[in-house]
């Protein structure tokens, strides 16, 4: 029974909210707010980037811009809940900390300066292969076959996608630099 | 077991409570007192580092009572089969000649050489197998480990069989017989003198064990890296696994023994790995000696009898994968083109080298070593030797930024001048940012779609590696440089889309699937061929995307399907969801019980039949079948024999190769203990992998002079708040907000022995490091009588750094890197420790605070 708002607190607690905690407590401007992700332009389907447990997620986005995440009820795995962690991790996305620009620090500098994404590419291949080329292993004292290199190593892949560390395994491989690690190790 | 799943895994942890409310009965052993002990029925606090002797007491307790699933042992695991005779056990007396008389065993197996601090092998191997292919087949070497490691694929048998089998299980050299008398002496008093824990406690864990599996029951057992971060860390698990086959726990619901992994994608980048010792799907990378050629390798690493009989066919379908035309049968697919290990180049080990000058280059992608790693300052000191470094994260970490602000520019040490490491920061994208898979703790592979572009500089990790990738390429065209045509040859070309010229994640998804000859997406590992006429990135993963489905991208509801769920994701092999799920029935395929119904044979269908999952077995076997006498690969194995991976198609309990530190765990200390090892006189395992130099000194432990300068029992570990080295949570102002402040745990009679007060600092020290933390003085900690001496614990979680919202000193500053040789792992979990009241000094202080503990240890400076 829809009691009219006009009447005092009281009388609409006692008349259709026995505890307090629905309409009679609502003040005409709680009445007025809507959850963020009504406005949202699309929902899509993730899952949490922290730990092993795969929570699934949904990824609410606005004016393409991740505005909440949230549980996905669906999941069969985690049932629509999410820790502190999983919970926290719009804030992870539009962190006031992110960096979104590429930097580099000259040997010896005591400071960063900024160089564009298409410049430290070029870099880091230069110094990939020449890297590379002065640790190069062809065969070991008995002439047997290495074909690689011990000067690079790589640490990482735990946080990254199975697709992203499928290429990063392929490639570092194919260049003979098979010290690729990560946290599985650690 | 050695997991704080409450708080580490917190979701998945609803689970463990639903089914306690369902009547399951819940125990916790583990040092400390969290929130999973809280929810427990029963919280067992162990010593850290005393979890093989814990499980060794349960593996006791279990054979004297005769509480063990005698069909499901004859028939499923490799109980019966007869050991070498010339086989030693840690039991027996005398292997180790040069220690003096002591009325304890050495404690060494067979085969023990002290000059190469390895074991040899040759003993360890099932009766009537010849040396060599009882031992495994490539050669045990100190420096080589993990897949490489004697045949860790397993042995040659003929037709899938040990060769001498005892199915009265009675005979002296039978596998059961040698498991107990090997921990015939972890008797329930003997266990908690040296765990701290009551005799009661043991028998109280192991009753409820026992009492809990069978036909009608099963137990599951979960760990974390409580257990993994050990000098014996394989052997921990190996320990619970014979429990679990003892109690016929494996492969059937609710049973298993769990491993629960920390990060979203630390399953999937071992199953795909970027590891250096293994190829996707665990196929080892190549020797340079004993894998001259591709037929060699396949020889000496695929026994010919299991799943792994196949390996040639998995090889090549990779290398087509990788090499596409330029892989011919002429040139060996292009084997040549892989690179060779023949030693430990694992992250330490690497670390150790740029210490020496040997490194130029070095890539941290979302990995924070100067806090993640043990012994950050080694970490530091070798990163300033590293010619270039290339960070890609969120924001620029503690490693990023190690040249210009570490601890030892506070004390002097170093001087950012001086520091001649180029240094890359690269923005990464976030998950919302890209398509791909995240693989669970349950092998479930889970697709996360796309939901924004990434701004500015921030890019993928795929498309990092491909325009990187690219940019060499180009860089190299036309080079002759025999170094150069893996790269040259490679297939590097996958569709883009989006703003950012994004390589399509389900392009790469679908070379991993594999294609058929006519280009077709293929349904399982059992369509490869080793003619080349397949393709396939990794076998394991064959049929992830078969039907040109993205399976991981399945996302049913859980409401419209049951609780198996196979439609959501996709798990590999073949969307298995409980692996070995054929041991869920009977050798003749019926149920264990009704109650534990999972997989089954249906003879009017002539298949396996399953609740809702694939069954892990060849559809159509039969339970009866005999394979022939010259049967390979899956062929060779009996229809009642679920464990396909092995050559005998059994789950080992006694592992007779694979491990380097033995067939059977045993008890040794940590490389850091306050106490002795009452077992054995070998006092720490004798296989540990340590790094001895001034950079990396350990504790005196034990009975050496100066242990007891560091008195205490120290273990790291996580918090629910944090994750890992802090570069995804330090960042994030709710998570900073939560757990603002490092600080350390101790018991209220540690405080007051050591003058702490709650609220106030602490400093701790190691040979390594002095940090400071906040003390909180709480109950959670409980001393524990250890050989009738009382120990102390200090708990330090180890997120903590120098930049991000919220700092403080690393908890890994003071670990040494001592490590297990069969995984390369460290000693998180345990090393020794002193800790007094107070912040530490600044500036030098810091230092010669530690030197004069080091002094006063008697270690060299
Ligand atoms: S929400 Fe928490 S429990 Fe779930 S995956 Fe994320 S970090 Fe793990």
């Amino acid at each position: 029974m829809a009691v009219p708002q006009r009447l005092p607190p009281v009388v609409r607690q006692l008349a259709s909210d026995r505890l307090g905690l629905a309409r009679a407590a609502q003040t005409k401007r709680s009445r007025q707010l809507k959850a963020r992700i009504v406005d949202a332009d699309r929902v899509v389907q993730s899952i949490c980037p922290y730990c092993a447990v795969g929570c699934g997620q949904r990824v609410y986005v606005k004016d393409e811009r991740v505005i909440q995440i949230e549980g996905d009820p669906d999941s069969p795995v985690s049932r629509g809940r999410l820790c502190p962690k999983g919970a926290a991790s719009e804030a992870l996305v539009n962190s006031p900390k992110r960096e979104s620009r590429v930097k580099y620090r000259r040997a010896g500098s005591s400071d960063w300066e900024y160089i564009s994404l298409e410049q430290a590419t070029d870099m880091i291949a230069e110094r990939f292969i020449k890297s590379r080329r002065e640790s190069w292993e062809q065969e070991d004292d008995e002439g047997h076959p290495l074909h690689r290199t011990l000067g690079i190593h790589f640490l990482g892949g735990a946080t990254l996608d199975s697709e992203e560390n499928y290429l990063i395994k392929k490639f570092f491989c194919a260049a003979g630099a098979l010290s690729i690690e990560n946290q599985a190790r650690i | 077991m050695g997991s704080n799943m409450a708080e580490q895994h917190p979701v998945g942890f609803q689970w463990v409570l639903e089914a306690k409310e369902r009547g399951a009965k819940f125990i916790h052993v583990d040092p400390r007192f969290t929130r999973t002990s809280a929810m427990a029925d029963l919280h067992v606090p162990i010593r850290a580092g005393t979890d093989i002797a814990f499980l060794g007491g349960i593996v006791n307790y279990i054979l004297e009572h005769d509480a063990w699933f005698e069909d499901y042992v004859r028939h499923y695991t490799n109980a019966p089969v007869i050991i070498k005779r010339e086989f030693h056990d840690t039991e027996d007396q005398g292997s180790y000649a040069d220690v003096p008389p002591d009325l304890r065993p050495a404690g060494l197996f067979s085969g023990w050489n002290p000059d190469d601090l390895a074991y040899n092998v040759d003993t360890w191997g099932y009766a009537g197998t010849s040396v060599e292919l009882g031992a495994g087949k490539s050669e045990q070497q100190a420096d080589v480990s993990g897949e490489q490691a004697h045949g860790a694929h397993g042995m040659e048998l003929e037709h899938g069989e040990p060769p001498e089998l005892d199915n009265t299980m009675r005979d002296h050299h039978c596998v059961l017989q040698l498991v107990r008398r090997h921990f015939a002496r972890y008797t329930p008093e003997v266990v908690a003198g040296i765990c701290g824990c009551s005799p009661d406690h043991l028998i109280a864990v192991a009753q409820a064990l026992c009492e809990n599996s069978g036909r009608e029951r099963t137990s599951a057992i979960a760990y974390s890296v409580g257990w993994t971060h050990h000098t014996i860390s394989v052997q921990n698990i190996r320990a619970a696994s014979i429990v679990q086959l003892l109690l016929g726990n494996i492969g059937r619901p609710g049973g298993g023994l769990l491993a629960l992994r920390g990060h979203a994608n630390i399953q999937g980048s071992t199953d795909i790995p970027t590891l250096y010792n293994i190829l996707p799907g665990y196929i080892p990378m190549p020797h340079p000696v004993s894998h001259p050629t591709l037929d060699h390798f396949v020889e000496l690493n695929g026994p010919s009898t299991g799943a792994w009989g196949n390996l040639k066919s998995y090889m090549v379908s990779l290398m087509k994968a990788w090499w596409g035309e330029a892989a011919t049968p002429e040139n060996d697919f292009c084997f040549d083109h892989l690179p060779c290990i023949n030693g430990d180049h694992s992250h330490y080990a690497m670390m150790m080298r740029a210490l020496d000058g040997g490194l130029k280059g070095m890539f941290c992608v979302g990995q924070n070593p100067t806090v993640g790693s043990a012994n950050t300052k080694l970490m530091r000191l070798a990163l300033a030797k590293v010619d270039w470094l290339v960070i890609r994260d969120f924001q620029p970490t503690e490693t990023a930024t190690f040249w210009k602000d570490s601890p030892e520019h506070d004390s002097g040490e170093v001087r950012t001048e001086d520091i001649q490491t180029e240094v890359f920061f690269l923005p990464c994208a976030a998950h919302t940012e890209k398509d791909g898979c995240f693989t669970n703790t349950q092998r479930l592979l889970q697709w996360h779609e796309q939901a924004c572009e990434p701004k500015d500089d921030c890019r993928s990790d795929l498309h990092w590696v491909y325009y990187l990738g690219k940019a060499i390429r180009e860089k190299l065209r036309g080079s002759e440089d025999p170094a150069d045509r893996a790269i040259l040859e490679l297939t590097w070309d996958y569709p883009v889309k989006g703003a950012h010229r994004e390589p399509d994640a389900e392009a790469v998804l679908r070379e991993i699937n594999g294609t058929g000859p006519d280009g077709n997406l293929l349904a399982s590992y059992e369509e490869l061929k080793d003619d080349g006429s397949t393709t396939c990135g990794s076998w394991i993963h064959c049929g992830i995307y078969g039907d040109g489905v993205n399976k991981p991208a399945r996302k049913r509801p859980r409401s419209e399907q049951n609780w198996i769920a196979q439609e959501w994701g996709w798990s590999w092999p073949k969307d298995v969801r409980i692996l070995y799920n054929r041991a869920s029935a009977d050798p003749a395929g019926r149920p264990w019980s009704e109650r534990k119904r999972y997989v089954w044979w249906d003879p009017d269908q002539g298949q396996w039949a399953s609740l809702g999952d694939s069954p892990d077995f060849p559809g159509d076997k039969s339970p009866d079948f005999v394979p022939d006498s010259d049967a390979k690969a899956l062929e060779a194995i009996s229809g009642d024999k679920p464990f396909i991976l092995h050559p005998d198609g059994r789950a080992w309990m006694y592992a007779p190769s694979g491990i380097v530190d033995g067939p059977l765990p045993t008890h040794y200390e940590p490389q850091e203990s306050p106490f002795k090892n009452v077992l054995y006189r070998q006092q720490k395992n004798p296989t540990r992998q340590l790094f001895s130099r001034p950079e990396n000194p350990y504790n005196p432990s034990g009975s050496d002079p100066g242990a007891d300068v560091f008195p205490f029992v120290l273990s790291t570990y996580r918090l629910t708040e944090h994750h890992t080295a802090g570069g995804m949570s330090r960042s994030v102002p709710y998570l900073a907000e939560l757990a603002p402040e490092m600080f350390c745990e101790v018991s209220p009679a540690l405080a007051q022995e050591r003058g702490l007060t709650h609220g106030d600092w602490a400093t701790i020290v190691t040979a390594r490091a002095a940090i400071e933390a906040r003390v909180l003085v709480t109950q959670r900690i409980k001393p524990l009588t250890v050989h009738g001496r009382t120990t102390h614990l200090v708990g330090v979680p180890f997120h903590w750094g120098g930049v991000g919202i919220v700092t403080g000193d690393s908890g890994n500053e003071l670990l040494s890197v001592a490590l297990d040789n069969n995984a390369h792992i460290a000693e998180y979990k345990v090393a020794t420790c002193d800790i007094r009241p107070g912040r530490r000094p600044r500036g030098r202080g810091r230092l010669e605070l530690v030197e004069e503990y080091r002094r006063r240890a008697g270690i060299a400076s």
